[in-house]
């Protein structure tokens, strides 16, 4: 692992930098940083944001674990709760559909010229995350810890050996994008 | 290689391949996933650093988040300059308040446009902290790790938001 450039701080200042400029980049390309394609995947009529998603998990999943397997990179999966995976996950998507953008593409959109994402979904995010600062030490110990998953990883969950799963899941998601290009989604 | 830089789209196949190579460089190089709600974490905690320094070291959320210009808040400004260049090349940049399909629905009015992309994002915020990341740090990144909680995660955040499209486009709209 390099682990003495992920202690260099202002390195990594700089690669956060360079790392958000090639993914806005390519977020813009892919075309998910415009309205009427994310609202078209909440709507079930354009598959533009799946097929991104499940290309870079494609690609992704397979690198990372070689990565990993040379111990080049170590996982920062982390346990999760229905309490707090499920629960937050139902109402960002409530922000995700009435917003039209995420986090990263609400930046995309504003760097692309759509003032709505710039001074109305980024403040929100900021007033958000706010609001979750405050409610957090009453939710920490609570509602956030309530159902605890079985297991962090998929293949401690299925009791599988890693590799059998990375091979099931990208067989799995090649077959979903194979089946979605079928039907002419 | 430079006409293609100024295509207005790329296949989502490439742009996601891309995503998928940088995700791995992110690990490889920086030691963590591309999650982009962090920054909004940090930048309100700069924000409230600058009302009162006191208050906001008190809160417990930012002594965890430490509110910082570090490589998790460069994330967004970085997204913001890609997207510029991207659109910029391709001719695409243009400055609007209401995207016409909302106007189409909810009419050309950018104040009320306005005020659903602030609830839109406020619950964007709460949420994707609530949950512990966002499409990208859950969806994407803690996918490739094949984190359990961040696969459930990722189906709950399209769960909520084709109930929500639906409500808003189908019903209402």
């Amino acid at each position: 692992m390099l682990t003495e450039l992920h202690k260099n701080r202002s390195a990594q200042v700089v690669l956060g930098l360079l790392f958000g400029i090639c993914f806005g980049f390519l977020l813009q390309k892919g075309g998910v940083t415009n309205f009427s394609v994310i609202e078209g995947q909440l709507l079930l009529t354009d598959f533009t944001v799946l097929k991104l998603m499940l290309s870079a998990v494609i690609v992704g999943m397979a690198g990372f674990h070689l990565l990993k397997h040379f111990g080049l990179v170590q996982s920062h999966a982390a346990s999760g709760t229905i309490g707090s995976n499920v629960i937050g996950g139902l109402i960002f998507g409530i922000g995700f559909a009435l917003l039209g953008y995420c986090p990263g593409t609400v930046a995309g959109a504003a760097g692309t010229g759509a003032l709505d994402a710039l001074f109305g979904g980024m403040v929100g995010l900021l007033i958000g995350a706010g609001l979750f600062a405050e409610v957090y030490p009453k939710v920490r110990t609570g509602i956030l810890n309530k159902g605890p998953f079985p297991a962090v990883t998929v293949p401690e969950f299925l009791n599988l050996n890693l590799w059998v799963v990375v091979i099931l899941m990208e067989v799995f998601m090649i077959g979903i994008l194979v089946v979605l290009e079928n039907f002419g989604l | 290689m430079v006409p293609y830089l100024s295509e207005a789209v790329w296949s989502p196949y490439v742009a996601g391949a891309g995503i998928g190579i940088l995700s791995c460089l992110a690990f490889l190089l920086s030691d963590r996933p591309i999650g982009c709600s962090t920054a909004f974490v940090k930048a309100r905690g700069l924000i409230g650093t600058l009302i009162s320094r006191e208050k906001t070291e008190k809160k417990e959320y930012y002594r965890e988040i430490v509110p910082a210009v570090d490589w998790a808040f460069m994330i967004i400004p970085g997204i913001m300059i890609g997207a510029a260049i991207s659109s910029l090349l391709s001719g695409q940049f243009h400055v609007s308040w209401v995207p016409p399909l909302w106007s189409r629905t909810f009419g050309p009015d950018p104040l009320v446009r306005l005020l659903g992309a602030l609830a839109g994002g406020i619950f964007l915020g709460f949420g994707s902290r609530w949950a512990g990341g966002c499409t990208s740090g859950h969806g994407i990144n803690g996918s490739i790790q094949l984190s359990l909680a961040s696969m459930v995660t990722a189906c709950c955040f399209f769960a909520g938001g084709i109930g929500m499209a639906f409500l808003m486009f189908r019903i209402l709209g």
